[in-house]
């Protein structure tokens, strides 16, 4: 399907290269960036006033449990990198390849091949095979390789094929059975807990371990003062580890768990106020690479059960572009920054050319109007389930239109 | 726990309700005041259990006791207390597993709902299930305990057990000791003796006993004989079965050497220190039967009894709108 040449003028561009917003208009041809104010335009070029709104790369969402089309488009997001875990764990060329498609072509879906065969952190998986079916990375799951030699040799491996190793950093012993962090409220609620610490225990490994090994490492999600020294520190050292969060994490503290409130169940858990703040600094400081929604729809057969029986997750697709820019609205980052946390750093991560408004890239592009308020509802959402902590919030920002690969997607 | 209009009370400070709540699910959030109101409601029945005026109090309702989790005492306990107030009471005892084959806990309350219950009394192992049901009912819900979370009605028995023994609550220094980890009987007893002005120790092996115990107003200690000095009550709690081989602590008989309650340990305590025990017990690892069976000290049958006249004054109370007593409808 070859779409035809898009003009976009008049419109805020935000590359997360550059520093500011400009105003300029954006030609895409062939599914690529042409050009930035072209001098000339095809005579058959769609064009399209941006009536100063902002034009911005399309999402790359690093890390969903499932990847819904609907729940993309509302939200802007254009790739997502899938999690290999589910009813078959994406451990085979055959399972990678037919979830490489799936999502064909308004939402390109990048699987992360699991580490090990079933996700079982025991022997590894058919790794270059899934890479030549399409697998972008291999992941651990949700859980961590709890055996650290399985883990040195899934790094090494995935390393010397280009890949990276995506994982979950919990201390598995430390959090055995544990649905909150240990804290007061946890305590109260009555809650099995495990200190936020299991975190960085889990951090401090997996850092020795690409010491070793050399190979990359990414953190889909941290959430502790102690983990962010520990990758803060390691970065310094000129490791390749890089780190994620969600808004969940940044915006909410273990308070949101009152009332055993079961759409605050995550994983990892929520966490005290100082690991919350450390975790905003962090975001501003460049310690965290990737903004990700961890999208996790969970119906009531999952959510509506006492908290500790509850399925861990939310639904984060439809938010996640909205809750980013709050963070810009409150002055923690700039929207250069924000983009580069939601596209550009997950894109370079998974060896996309996309996330950026560079000549050259794929025109994955989202049209957003920063000001429009909106009220997050869960009973109204595009994904499969509307479990977000987020139910009732005011927000503002909604796309208003989406481009994958120069083509409107409607 | 919806408010809603109730007559003041001469105990309560001006404008306070005597007790303005829908449910029974804690004892967190609770004023002095209302426990102190369901204190005097359950005197009441302590020495007229049978009286008549009780035996048709609360005749025509309907009670279900719904126990997801096996329970001899308490489901007795309740089921004894409505039926001497002269309620219907039927026994639903659910086991976690057919539950779990299908039926949501949600599914289960909106059936309960259905059957149009006077009030319902709920055990689950869940923290916060009987919360969530509550929400969902329509009729004034009882928690008989929820996971590690709470257990009112015995941290309200307990309370009134020290009250009639001691003749008072405010200023008594009370060491709740063992496994305060995984102890619902603790929390409602932190929260509630705290809450009435008692001074509370927690103690025991720290792995079972968490610092965030300590967020609820208690001293923590791991060395049983400081948090027994100079007591005037001794609370032991039990001890479960799968936590005593070392996956808490070594063994039963290395628990009950260094935190059993024994007859040495006890002599640190105020010489009429009372020594309870939520029961049921293990004796020779948290309590020595000596101890257990002295009637000078212990209280241990005396807060069974207390049981009764408890869930008696919370039936009664709770049921109160629902029946039109006056002041209350």
């Amino acid at each position: 399907m070859i779409a035809a040449p898009l003009l976009i003028r008049n419109a805020r561009l935000v590359d997360p290269l550059a520093s500011e917003p400009r105003d300029a208009s954006l030609l895409a041809i062939d599914g690529r960036i042409a050009a930035i104010n072209p001098a000339e335009t095809p005579a058959d070029a769609i064009t399209v006033d941006a009536q100063g709104m902002l034009l911005a790369p399309g999402i790359v969402d690093f890390g969903v449990f499932a990847a819904e089309p609907r729940a993309c488009r509302f939200g802007g997001i254009t790739r997502v990198a899938l999690m290999p875990d589910g009813a078959h764990p994406l451990d085979q060329p055959g399972l990678i390849e037919r979830a490489a498609k799936a999502g064909k072509p308004d939402l390109w879906i990048h699987p992360l091949a699991a580490a090990t065969r079933a996700l079982e952190g025991q022997t590894l998986a058919e790794t270059g095979l899934m890479q030549a079916a399409g697998a972008r990375g291999v992941a651990t799951g949700r859980t961590r390789v709890a055996d650290a030699g399985v883990m040195a040799r899934v790094l090494a491996y995935a390393g010397g094929l280009g890949l990276v190793t995506v994982t979950h950093a919990e201390d598995e012993g430390l959090t055995r059975g544990a649905v909150a962090t240990t804290s007061e409220m946890a305590f109260r609620l009555g809650l099995p807990s495990a200190p936020a610490m299991a975190e960085a225990m889990a951090v401090a490994r997996d850092i020795a371990l690409v010491e070793v090994t050399g190979a990359p490492l990414h953190f889909r999600q941290l959430t502790t003062a102690a983990a962010f020294d520990l990758v803060r520190a390691a970065k310094r050292r000129g490791l390749p580890v890089t780190c994620g969060i969600t808004p969940a994490h940044l915006l909410l503290n273990d308070v949101a768990l009152g009332e055993w409130r079961t759409f605050a169940r995550l994983s990892p858990p929520l966490r005290g106020e100082d690991d919350r703040q450390a975790a905003l600094a962090a975001l501003a400081d460049g310690t965290i690479d990737v903004l990700c929604s961890a999208h996790d729809p969970r119906g009531p057969e999952d959510k509506r059960l006492p908290f500790a029986d509850a399925a861990p997750g939310m639904a984060g697709a439809e938010t996640l572009l909205a809750l980013g820019l709050g963070l810009v609205h409150d002055g923690t980052i700039s929207l250069a920054r924000l983009f580069a946390l939601l596209a550009a750093n997950p894109a370079r991560l998974l060896g996309v050319e996309a996330g950026t408004l560079a000549v050259g890239a794929e025109a994955d592009l989202i049209l957003v109007d920063p000001d429009t308020p909106w009220q997050i509802d869960t009973r109204r959402m595009s994904a499969r389930a509307g479990n977000t902590p987020f139910d009732g919030l005011p927000v503002q920002g909604r796309v208003r239109s989406i481009w994958k690969g120069g083509r409107r997607i409607d | 726990m919806t408010s809603s209009p109730r007559p003041l009370d001469p105990r309560t400070p001006n404008g306070h309700a005597a007790f303005p709540h829908r449910h029974l699910l804690g004892l967190a959030g609770l004023q002095p005041w209302e426990l102190s109101f369901l204190l005097d409601e359950a005197e009441r029945w302590v020495d007229q259990a049978r009286d008549d005026a009780g035996r048709s109090l609360l005749a025509g309702l309907t009670i279900i006791n719904a126990f997801f989790e096996n329970s001899t005492r308490t489901l007795l306990s309740f089921e004894i207390a409505g039926k001497r107030l002269g309620a219907d009471v039927v026994n639903m005892a659910v086991a976690q597993s057919s539950v779990k084959k299908g039926e949501t806990l949600i599914d289960t309350a909106m059936t309960l709902n259905a059957m149009r219950a006077d009030a319902i009394v709920i055990r689950h192992a869940s923290s916060g299930a009987v919360a969530l049901i509550a929400d969902k009912v329509d009729c004034p819900v009882l928690n008989a305990g929820d996971g590690l979370h709470e257990h009112p009605t015995q941290g309200l028995l307990d309370a009134l057990t020290i009250r009639r023994r001691k003749g008072r609550i405010d200023g008594l220094t009370v060491a709740i000791c063992g496994d305060i980890r995984h102890s619902r009987v603790a929390r409602s007893n932190m929260i509630g003796l705290a809450t009435l002005g008692a001074k509370v120790r927690v103690a025991g092996p720290p792995t079972l006993v968490p610092r965030e115990a300590e967020a609820l107003g208690a001293d923590r200690f791991t060395r049983v004989e400081d948090a027994l000095d100079g007591a005037d009550v001794v609370m032991m709690l039990r001890l479960q079965s799968e936590r005593m081989d070392g996956a808490m602590i070594p063994s039963p008989r290395e628990f009950h050497a260094l935190y059993g309650l024994t007859a040495e340990r006890l002599a640190l305590a105020k010489p009429d220190a009372l020594v309870m025990h939520p029961g049921p017990m293990n004796r020779g690892v948290e309590i020595d039967s000596a101890i257990a069976d002295d009637p000078e000290r212990s209280a241990i049958t005396e807060q069974v009894a207390m049981g009764v006249a408890v869930r008696m004054a919370c039936l009664d109370v709770l049921t109160r709108q629902r029946r039109g007593v006056e002041g209350w409808a």
